[in-house]
């Protein structure tokens, strides 16, 4: 009986798993016990109350309307937006960088090809934290300053306190604009959907790359002149040993983003080189002898094929830069790390709770990411029939 | 036939850079954006630079204070552990790579004892020749730094790496499905979260979770934090080779009557290993890259001791310096590493 049993499998699996689940619940019960034992010997009050106490710390560099007066659920939050922010930009810009390196290495130029080889295997090759703290300390430090900053066009100021900029007095015109844009894009992709539709229906073509450059270049830039006039600007001004005015993004930020970009493009590049490569030739070949030309070749068949290989490691890059974004925190750039895993854990001592919030910030917006490049990649996707 | 030679060589760059006249623009361009950014460059570093002296006084303003590196070249090495001990790091360097670099050329049985008894007895021989105790003199670890705890962490995080990202790849196959979820939850926990914000987790929470009294040192929180996160990413590396394998390699295992453990230690773990080891190699590079991140916590690795040299109002204003010669080394490290994956991806030395 007992031999019999021993030797069903299904048997063998059910005692494995519950000898395992009895001894997490074992192992996390003493970690817990533990923890409980020395919160009350640190007199520490487990909960989120906290979150809900002034902060009165002062963050250097604002998105949201949070002030040193407001609680600490609104400093998670500015800190939150300040990780978005930064990461955003940095993905759409190290994308943009690493897509030309990237095709710069595919070059039948020996010189190009070579240059951007050697950029990738000098970036990839290097700590991030070394590229954030070179950017921070050796070229912003050395910058001049405030008072012999390097102008360009009397508005826009370089200095070793970061990036001066003007800053319009009434922001709500943007948002107008802003609109207009957004209206535009949609226009213009019914107009993508209405011509392919004709063309699958009569075989025409369509203006559809006039109408694009209408509504997605012209429509916004004069929506943006229109807001621009409609509103004042607060110019930065020279003084005597600071500039007075403007919008100051502060040089954490500068550095931190030059540092992701940097660092990021170097393996964009190398994905999209492989994308490329991984197009067979004979498709290329196929395609000239059907007559395309070659700006047809590299929209309707190198292109499509070669996303389908890059998409995928694509999101892994993204999901790094999100999480490479709290590399900020060594340079005291206000992200929720070094806000509220730094300042604010400081301040109140709720290690586990704010810790857990934090992480839950990048899981959270991790799966975010994931999920609108699975959407993504599922459009493009291979369409067996 | 030189000059046939020289004209042919020269043949072969006239056709590299100037076949066409566009061709020939992109070469200028390209040529006077690299003469643009590298000429400064070289002319601090080499050609106005100071190498020999004592002090700041000898250096030349303009050019790289070379100096600075050579007065504070045992800090970057081995951080503030003293002077007097350095011999032991030095010797456990000397001990390691006698024990490793010959597993490269031995084979079969041989290659898996020295292997194994390397495996067994050279950390445990590291942590003590660092540290000291039983006759050696104490170091603590707050006086480690520089390079050579770069490697320390590295290596230390590797062990438990690899291990523990060999039983989660394994786990994310199980028959189990308790074990299959486990392993699932734990990887893409891990994967999901930042390194610096493990780093910080790991220093805040490891003492908290322990027996009140039982401390863990400060250097241990670090390297456990990085070892968990990194077999996540380990575990990854493996599963691919694991899916690589052909099914009819566990079918004639189970065919020949061996059992689960037989069949993966035996038949589907070595295969998988080999195939994999180009994808871990690169894990280890990120790992080394990501050991960086200490200095959060305040533990002086290489880049760590580079960042606090820069307060030394002995010698100011060497950032540069500092930051080139610490980039330097982590590039060789990295770049050497990812040549040797390379090499195995294409079927090198080492490979099979």
């Amino acid at each position: 009986m007992l031999r019999r049993l021993y030797y069903d499998a299904r048997v063998r699996d059910l005692f494995w798993q519950i000898v395992i689940s009895v001894g997490l619940v074992a192992l996390t019960i003493f970690f817990v016990r533990n923890a409980s034992q020395n919160m009350v010997n640190a007199g520490i009050a487990s909960g989120f109350d906290f979150l809900w106490r002034s902060s009165g710390i002062d963050v250097p560099f604002v998105l949201t309307s949070y002030t040193a007066s407001d609680n600490i659920w609104a400093l998670f939050w500015a800190g939150v937006a300040n990780t978005l922010f930064v990461s955003f930009l940095a993905m759409i810009l190290a994308t943009i960088m690493g897509f030309l390196i990237g095709l710069a290495r595919l070059s039948s130029h020996w010189l190009l090809s070579t240059a951007a080889g050697a950029y990738v295997e000098f970036v990839r090759n290097i700590p991030l934290l070394f590229f954030v703290l070179f950017w921070y300390f050796g070229v912003i430090a050395a910058l001049p300053q405030p008072r012999d900053s390097l102008g360009f066009f009397s508005a826009i100021f370089l200095n070793n306190r970061g990036l001066t900029v003007p800053s319009p007095m009434d922001g709500s015109v943007f948002r107008w604009a802003l609109l207009a844009i957004l209206l535009a894009g949609a226009a213009q992709w019914l107009v993508v959907r209405w011509a392919a539709a004709r063309k699958a229906r009569t075989g025409q073509d369509a203006p559809v790359i006039a109408a694009g450059l209408m509504l997605c270049l012209v429509v916004p830039v004069v929506a943006l002149v229109i807001a621009a006039r409609a509103t004042g600007w607060d110019m930065p001004q020279p003084g005597r040993f600071n500039l007075r005015g403007g919008f100051v993004i502060i040089p954490e930020f500068v550095a931190l983003l030059a540092a992701l970009v940097t660092y990021t493009a170097g393996f964009v590049a190398e994905i999209v080189r492989g994308g490329i490569a991984a197009v067979v030739k004979g498709q290329r070949e196929a395609a000239a002898s059907l007559g395309l030309r070659p700006g047809q070749i590299l929209r309707f068949v190198v292109v499509p094929q070669a996303l389908r290989v890059m998409i995928p490691p694509m999101t892994s890059q993204y999901l790094n830069v999100l999480k490479n974004s709290s590399f900020g925190a060594a340079i005291a750039y206000p992200d929720v790390v070094s806000l509220f895993m730094g300042s604010a854990l400081n301040n109140t001592g709720q290690a586990i709770e704010i810790i857990a919030m934090t992480l839950a910030v990048y899981l959270f917006f991790g799966l975010i990411v994931s999920a609108l490049m699975n959407w993504y990649n599922a459009r493009i996707a291979l369409v067996s029939r | 036939m030189s000059a046939r030679v020289r004209s042919s060589s020269l043949a072969l760059w006239r056709a590299r850079l100037f076949s066409t006249p566009l061709d020939s623009a992109i070469s200028l361009l390209v040529l006077a954006g690299l003469i643009w950014a590298f000429a400064p460059l070289v002319r601090w570093a080499l050609i106005n630079a100071t190498w020999a002296g004592e002090s700041r006084a000898d250096c030349v303003p303009g050019g790289a204070c070379w100096v600075f590196i050579k007065a504070r070249f045992g800090q970057f090495m081995y951080g503030f552990y003293p002077a007097t001990e350095r011999w032991r790091p030095n010797l456990f360097l000397g001990l390691a790579l006698a024990g490793i670099v010959p597993l490269f050329w031995l084979e079969g049985r041989t290659r898996l004892r020295l292997g194994l008894v390397v495996l067994l007895t050279l950390p445990v021989l590291g942590v003590w020749l660092l540290g000291g105790g039983l006759g050696l003199r104490a170091v603590e670890t707050r006086d480690w730094g520089g390079l050579m705890l770069t490697l320390f962490i590295a290596v230390y995080a590797g062990l438990i790496s690899v291990p523990l990202g060999i039983l989660l790849a394994l786990g994310r196959q199980s028959r189990l499905p308790l074990v299959r979820t486990l392993s699932v939850v734990f990887i893409e926990f891990w994967r999901g979260v930042p390194i610096i914000a493990v780093i910080f987790l790991a220093s805040l929470l490891l003492p908290l979770i322990m027996p009140a009294g039982v401390g863990v040192d400060r250097l241990a929180r670090a390297v456990i934090g990085l070892g968990l996160v990194i077999a996540a990413y380990m575990a990854e590396a493996v599963r691919g080779g694991l899916q690589a394998l052909p099914k009819g390699q566990t079918e004639a295992a189970a065919a020949l009557g061996l059992g689960y453990w037989q069949t993966t230690g035996l038949i589907t773990l070595p295969q998988a290993l080999r195939i994999s080891l180009p994808a871990m190699t690169n894990e280890f590079i990120a790992l080394i890259k990501n050991t960086t991140l200490v200095l959060v916590v305040s533990i002086l690795d290489l880049l760590g001791i580079a960042q606090g040299s820069l307060a030394d109002p002995a010698w100011v204003g060497m950032n540069m310096e500092a930051y080139l010669f610490s980039g330097t080394i982590y590039w060789l490290i990295c770049f050497a590493l990812s040549r040797w994956s390379r090499s195995l991806e294409a079927g090198g030395p080492g490979s099979h």
